[in-house]
């Protein structure tokens, strides 16, 4: 039995299961994954947006505002990447313009410091890369850009820190009321909780079905993405917006922490898992996007993705209890991300009103340092392969990073298991090349580790096998 | 301080090492990534090397082999497993390695040997899922070649690049099946003879003017959806051949790996993306040469090798007698010459003759490769035939470039 069971670790789920582990309690996380992040978490903007765009009055609102405050405290405390840049939302038309003293309005009201609407040459002059066509923008200073999945880890691996339990590859699939606690059924047996937190993400909405009457649906809006090479990093400085529609915040163009330009989303419906490109969809985020900045030079691209946004078809977060010792995080779209800590901060005080003690911990670790070599000065460089000579050795060429940095990836609170996992720990396989050369050597490091053999590693998933078997001949036999 | 620092223990440096050795140079650094020398060639386990250099034909790694023995002779200094991250103006190159550290090396001379990369997925934009299965084909090469195992059992190639071509008959040989090799231009990007003996040979069929439109499979690659193009490379619909596969290999481009290059300030070719470099492989940063890939891709490492005996024989010179002076030819391209290298030939420093590498930018039946000035025709070559996926080679004789003044031209004429 433990206290407190909070299914997903995206970035919701692990912000819960932090703020959970400040307290005396037991908690653990099911993951369906084998990782954390590896929903919406992974896919988006990577945008910690100032808190302009809710309605005043709502949860979002609030939750952003908070969240985008505490997100900048944790960022640097766990030593996520986080760079506050800044946005700006452009206007083109006199509709525009209108937007832009909306969302002036609303931002004051949410309590955003900093707001600005300033002139098309001001706008400019700050970003020279801008659209002559610009008439002028709203500035936020307080927005900020961040590693999203790092953000999550640094969570998750927090939680672990102070106690709590996380069990990849376990999916729920039934949940029932027994003698006033939960017995959650999953494809890897029973576990009893006192408390359930539901932090499903496109998912929420199954699982809230599962304790409650059906009063909502995640309606998910699939958004596509381009990223290109640092060499079109620094084609704007602060995030550059366009007018939202009811659609979404429509299609930025932002530097990224890690040095590359992102650009993107599209919006459209799609099946909830449904993460493809499509050549329209690209062709649209690429159309729209030169409106803002027309130089950006899409040769520079180095991956497409696309992530499903939990949409709910309504104009805030779905955060309640549902049943009893039962809450859901559900409908958590944008400003999901940047509310992650905010909404983690207010399910614990969710679940003290339903009863569940909240005494604090004597003792809460919230420090988290990562080596990146590629960061270090040159003595620094000097002395740390010195002392540990795996940092001397260059495994991703594209990023810079060194095999000790992947090994201390290995030995982290929440190591992972597959190419992917370790790319979104140390940034191997990120950069312009792909892991087209550093993927092999990435496969060997993690099956030693494992202790398996290479075509037991995956890219990413369970089942997405990279090795289908050995040649003909046995490697080694000869 | 190094003479003479050589980035790269492939076969451009390689030869370039020993080519500066043999000019007199006596403290020379090799610095290879890898944990062996030999670069590219340790995992091209076919054969088809030295035709042109050695007048018979030998795998990769005995090709490789040629030059570390030669090496071997030498006293040239090597440090495998240690990666080059800068290089200054200033030629102080700052490397990294478990054995020696972090450590900065001071060189008279510097020889960029890095090599090249190969396209990605995410470079060509292809849409579709990102499922598990799609490799580059140099990656799809180290897998099977060296490591030992196959990443699939039906492949689909995309581009008809030499390594898709190579991998194509590889991953038959190694028992699976290739069901097609697609290429976007009406042309293939590799050699001849790779057509003939790696799909040709196995009935492998090449559709040129198509390319791949969508990737299905959610974990593993389950389809590939393969549609034809118009002239301007765009899609036809209507046009869609599904393929079951579990494996997309993608051989659509190399680019030479310039980070290092840009990094210290050297001028780069948008047409070639290495180093703008004169007759003797000298960039704009004097005593800084790039040889090999890493100047521009090149069909043939027979090719690379002599153009890094130049650069090492160049790296000696200077380091030995001083910069070389003189004034400069531009060399511009002409019609149907996509680039040239050198970009700049200084007649002074030209011993013989001037080599120039170039390669056309569409298929020419017979032609003449016309070089010239202002006032006219300097040079004239025939050709039976001319294709992007083969590189060209002409040679400039020393006393036709004595009376040129600013620039030549290279340019293609069909002649039928």
């Amino acid at each position: 039995m433990t206290d407190v069971l909070i299914i997903g670790c995206g970035v919701i789920g692990a912000a819960a299961a932090m703020e959970l582990s400040k307290y005396k309690l037991s908690v653990t996380v099911l993951e369906r994954e084998n990782d954390v992040a590896m929903g919406t978490t992974k896919a988006n903007s990577a945008i910690l947006h100032a808190g302009y765009d809710p309605h005043p009055g709502t949860l979002m609102a609030r939750l952003n505002v908070r969240g985008s405050e505490l997100a900048k405290y944790y960022c640097e405390k766990l030593d996520v990447p986080y760079r506050q840049c800044g946005s700006m939302v452009l206007a083109f038309t006199r509709a525009d313009l209108d937007t832009l003293d909306i969302l002036y309005d609303r931002g004051m009201k949410n309590g955003v410091k900093g707001l600005e609407i300033i002139s098309g040459d001001e706008a400019r002059k700050r970003e020279p890369e801008l659209a002559d066509t610009v008439l002028a923008a709203l500035w936020a200073p307080s927005a900020a850009i961040v590693s999203p999945w790092e953000m999550c880890l640094a969570f998750a691996e927090t939680a672990v820190k102070n106690g709590v339990k996380i069990e990849f590859n376990t999916e729920v699939t039934g949940l029932e009321r027994d003698g006033g606690c939960w017995r959650v059924t999953t494809d890897r047996g029973v576990r009893e909780a006192r408390y359930v937190i539901n932090a499903a993400g496109v998912d929420s909405d199954t699982i809230h079905d599962m304790v409650a009457e059906h009063d909502f649906e995640v309606k998910p809006s699939r958004g596509q993405y381009y990223l290109l090479d640092k060499s079109e990093g620094s084609r704007v400085n602060t995030v550059v917006f366009q007018c939202p529609s009811e659609k979404g915040k429509g299609v930025l163009v932002s530097p990224t922490v890690h040095g590359n330009l992102i650009v993107g989303p599209n919006a459209e419906p799609s099946d909830k898992h449904d993460t493809a490109t499509t050549a329209e969809g690209l062709d649209f985020v690429r159309e729209t996007a030169k409106l803002s900045v027309p130089g950006v030079d899409f040769s520079k691209s180095i991956r497409n993705f696309a992530g499903v946004r939990a949409n709910a078809g309504r104009d805030d977060f779905l955060i309640r209890k549902a049943a009893p010792g039962f809450i859901d995080l559900a409908a958590i779209c944008s400003p999901g991300l940047t509310s992650a800590p905010a909404i983690g901060e207010y399910a614990a005080e969710l679940l003290g009103r339903e009863g569940l003690e909240l005494e604090e911990k004597e003792s809460f670790e919230l420090s988290r340092r990562r080596i990146r070599f590629k960061e270090l000065t040159d003595e620094e460089r000097r002395k740390l392969v010195a002392r540990d000579p795996s940092y001397g050795r260059v495994i991703c060429r594209c990023e810079t990073v060194t095999e000790g940095e992947i090994l201390a990836a290995l030995r982290s609170p929440v190591p992972p298991c597959s190419v992917d996992g370790v790319k979104r720990r140390v940034n191997a396989g990120m950069g312009r090349c792909q892991g087209g050369f550093c993927g092999p050597r990435v496969v060997e490091l993690l099956a030693k580790d494992l202790g398996v053999t290479p075509d037991r590693i995956v890219q990413d998933r369970e089942g997405m096998w990279i090795l289908k078997e050995e040649t003909k001949g046995v490697p080694g036999s000869v | 301080m190094y003479e003479l620092i050589v980035i790269g223990g492939g076969p451009a440096g390689l030869a370039a090492a020993c080519a500066a050795w043999d000019s007199g140079l006596r403290s020379i650094l090799i610095v290879e990534r890898d944990r062996e020398l030999g670069g590219i060639l340790n995992q091209c386990i076919h054969n088809g090397f030295g035709l042109t250099y050695f007048k018979e034909e030998l795998t990769g790694p005995e090709y490789a082999h040629r030059f570390v023995e030669l090496l071997s002779k030498t006293g040239v200094e090597v440090r495998t497993d240690t990666m080059v991250l800068e290089v200054t103006p200033d030629r102080k190159v700052h490397m990294t390695g478990p054995e020696t550290g972090y450590v900065v090396e001071e060189a008279k001379s510097i020889i960029l040997a890095m090599g090249c990369r190969e396209r990605t997925r995410g470079a060509i934009a292809i849409p579709g899922s990102r499922p598990a299965g799609i490799f580059t084909a140099g990656a799809a090469q180290r897998y099977v070649n060296v490591e030992g195992y196959m990443p699939g059992k039906r492949v689909v190639i995309l581009g008809s690049g030499d390594i898709g071509l190579i991998m194509a008959r590889r991953m038959t040989l190694e028992g699976a099946k290739v069901l097609a090799c697609v290429e976007v231009m009406p042309y293939s990007g590799g050699l001849t003879r790779n057509i003939v003996q790696c799909l040709e040979d196995y009935d492998i069929p090449l559709y040129l003017s198509h390319t791949v439109t969508d990737i299905k499979g959610r974990d593993r690659v389950e389809q590939v959806v393969v549609s034809r193009v118009d002239e301007r490379r765009r899609p036809i619909p209507g046009t869609e051949m599904v393929f079951d596969c579990d494996t997309l290999l993608l051989s659509v481009g190399l680019i030479p790996e310039n980070e290092l290059t840009s990094g210290a300030g050297i001028l780069l070719d948008p047409r070639t993306k290495g180093a703008v470099v004169y007759e003797n492989m000298e960039t704009s940063v004097p005593g800084v040469f790039a040889c090999g890939n890493v100047a521009h891709v090149h069909d043939l490492v027979d090719f690379v090798t002599q153009e890094s005996q130049r650069a090492g024989a160049a790296a000696a010179k200077y380091v030995l007698n001083g910069p070389a002076g003189g004034e400069t030819i531009d060399v511009i391209n002409g019609s149907g010459v996509s680039y040239t290298v050198p970009q700049r030939i200084r007649p002074e420093n030209v011993e013989k003759t001037a080599g120039i590498f170039f390669r056309v930018n569409r298929i020419f039946g017979k032609s003449r490769i016309v070089v010239s000035n202002r006032e006219g025709e300097v040079a004239g070559f025939n050709r039976e035939r001319l294709a992007p996926g083969e590189m060209e080679r002409i040679a400039l004789p020393a006393k036709l470039l004595e009376n040129v003044k600013g620039e030549l031209t290279v340019a293609i004429q069909e002649v039928e």
